[in-house]
């Protein structure tokens, strides 16, 4: 299916075409993407999937607008985008906290930046507070939570200045696995209170299928999308994890990804 | 309790001094008795002269301080967050780094004469650097995701170097101040001892020419406690703005 084809009036992320090379400061271009295209519903939650250095992070932030699209185009409800914006949020693997704001501070900064009124952002930051479970912590430092808490923060502060589009990249990757696990119905919780795009970037299979409506496969570097699978499952269901279905998404998943996953140790697959 | 015990060993000192003038184990021209230093001390404080010496140094000193944070930090914010600025003054920074800022002390007073001028172009000059360092490194070293969180929330880049930056680069400047602080000292009263009608150095280069040990001394001791008052009173304010690190 061509990306054209793919395009409907729901149509929110339009990525065609992207290529990348990383610059070292010294040696040569690495190429990190190969012409990557892939189009991305209102409110669908996609998860980019591949083993570590195929370049998912760096399509992530070329989403985010960070650095420069060289080659190809991302567009936003239409609009080419030239740099980062309030409307698509991000959420880093190591939280990316302003260490000398408290929880409240943090999560005030994208309010104030936006010019919303005092009284109103004091509101919207101490419900997000509630809604990810810190009230109490609200006047403590980074440096005194625990990473799961670290994390709320961080999903709190991105979702409170209400960006159409949250980037997340690889955002449990840096907790311990009971923690991730939390965290991870914790979100489709709060995503549901909340709905909005999410682009989810992952090397976890598991949390791919368990999250994602749609996981986009990427082959490794120079990452490729190599193939986009429909994971659509009942997210309210506790037991999803155990269903036949879901276990077998898993397995087709698994066998996709660590195809590349090998090519990325330069072995020969066995 | 604990802080003062620490400072124990300073009482044997004070002790040992006394008595090794009393017992005429150095000459009490070269030492003079600590009660006679006290003594003395009183007496200049009386007079007035240890108040308006000290004043006009400390006048001195804070001007200049306050001129090289004020600069130092922004020329090493500027430096790390800007590369031709960086082309242009690091070469500059290296050469004059190194330079024994006293060396300069006949340059400034030819430039701005006897009085304060020359002294606060000296402190500013000796100081600056090491604050442009340290808000230099800091500066450099501010996390690439914090930057992109503040630019991703609608911070403009002006806004994204004051928010981020800056209190990223704080820690290391805040330690390249501390060092300006002991330099500002030393340049004080380098400078009034060489070419000064007042001030702190002076006092003690006039009081020393006349014979005045006693009193000589007693202005050396208040400078060694101010400066030494500076830095803890300093590093209190450090650990206040830097709480969030814990």
């Amino acid at each position: 299916m061509t990306l054209h084809a793919a395009m409907t009036a729901q149509t929110q992320i339009v990525i065609d075409g992207v290529s990348h090379h990383y610059r070292p400061p010294r040696g040569r271009a690495v190429k990190a993407l190969d012409q990557v295209s892939l189009a991305v519903q209102n409110r669908e939650f996609v998860a980019l999937l591949g083993p570590s250095g195929c370049g998912k992070s760096t399509l992530l932030y070329l989403l985010g607008g960070f650095m420069p699209v060289e080659t190809g185009s991302i567009a936003v409800d239409g609009n080419v985008i030239t740099g980062p914006g309030p409307d698509r949020g991000i959420v880093f693997q190591h939280f990316a906290l302003f260490p000398w704001k408290t929880v409240r501070g943090n999560i005030l900064y994208g309010l104030e930046r936006q010019g919303m009124p005092k009284a109103e952002r004091e509101q919207r930051a101490r419900d997000f507070i509630e809604l990810v479970g810190l009230s109490g912590f609200e006047d403590s430092y980074p440096s005194q939570l625990s990473g799961g808490m670290k994390q709320r923060c961080a999903i709190a502060r991105t979702l409170a200045f209400d960006p159409k589009i949250l980037l997340m990249d690889e955002p449990f990757g840096a907790l311990d696995a009971q923690t991730r696990e939390l965290m991870q119905s914790e979100l489709l919780r709060i995503w549901q209170r909340t709905p909005k795009t999410v682009i989810f970037v992952t090397h976890d299979v598991g949390e791919a299928v368990y999250l994602a409506d749609r996981v986009a496969v990427m082959s490794a570097r120079p990452g490729r999308i190599k193939t986009i699978v429909d994971t659509k499952f009942d997210k309210t269901d506790p037991h999803v994890h155990k269903s036949k279905a879901f276990v077998e998404k898993v397995d087709e998943l698994w066998s996709l990804v660590k195809e590349e996953a090998i090519k990325a140790q330069g072995v020969r697959a066995p | 309790m604990k802080q003062v015990t620490r400072y124990l060993p300073l009482v044997l000192l004070a002790v040992a001094w006394e008595l090794a003038a009393r017992l005429e184990l150095v000459s009490s021209t070269a030492l003079p008795p600590l009660s006679d230093v006290i003594r003395a001390w009183i007496e200049l404080l009386k007079d007035g002269d240890l108040v308006s010496n000290g004043l006009s140094s400390l006048y001195r000193a804070f001007a200049g301080l306050a001129l090289a944070i004020m600069v130092g930090a922004m020329l090493g914010i500027v430096m790390a967050w800007w590369k031709p600025v960086n082309t242009l003054l690091s070469p500059l920074v290296e050469m004059f780094y190194p330079l024994p800022k006293s060396a300069l002390i006949p340059v400034t007073v030819i430039w701005l004469g006897y009085g304060d001028g020359s002294k606060i172009l000296l402190i500013f000059l000796g100081c600056m650097l090491p604050v442009t360092i340290g808000a230099f490194n800091g500066a450099r070293s501010s996390e690439q995701a914090l930057v992109w969180s503040a630019r991703s929330m609608g911070a403009n880049r002006l806004r994204m170097l004051w928010d981020v930056v800056v209190p990223s680069a704080m820690p290391e400047m805040l330690n390249g101040v501390r060092t300006a602080l002991a330099l500002s000292f030393i340049l004080l009263v380098a400078s009034e001892l060489i070419v000064a009608q007042k001030g702190f150095g002076y006092l003690i280069g006039s009081l020393g020419a006349n014979g005045s040990y006693d009193a000589m001394y007693a202005v050396v001791l208040t400078v060694a406690f101010l400066g030494f008052a500076a830095d803890r009173v300093y590093l209190v304010i450090t650990k206040r703005t830097l709480a969030w690190r814990e």
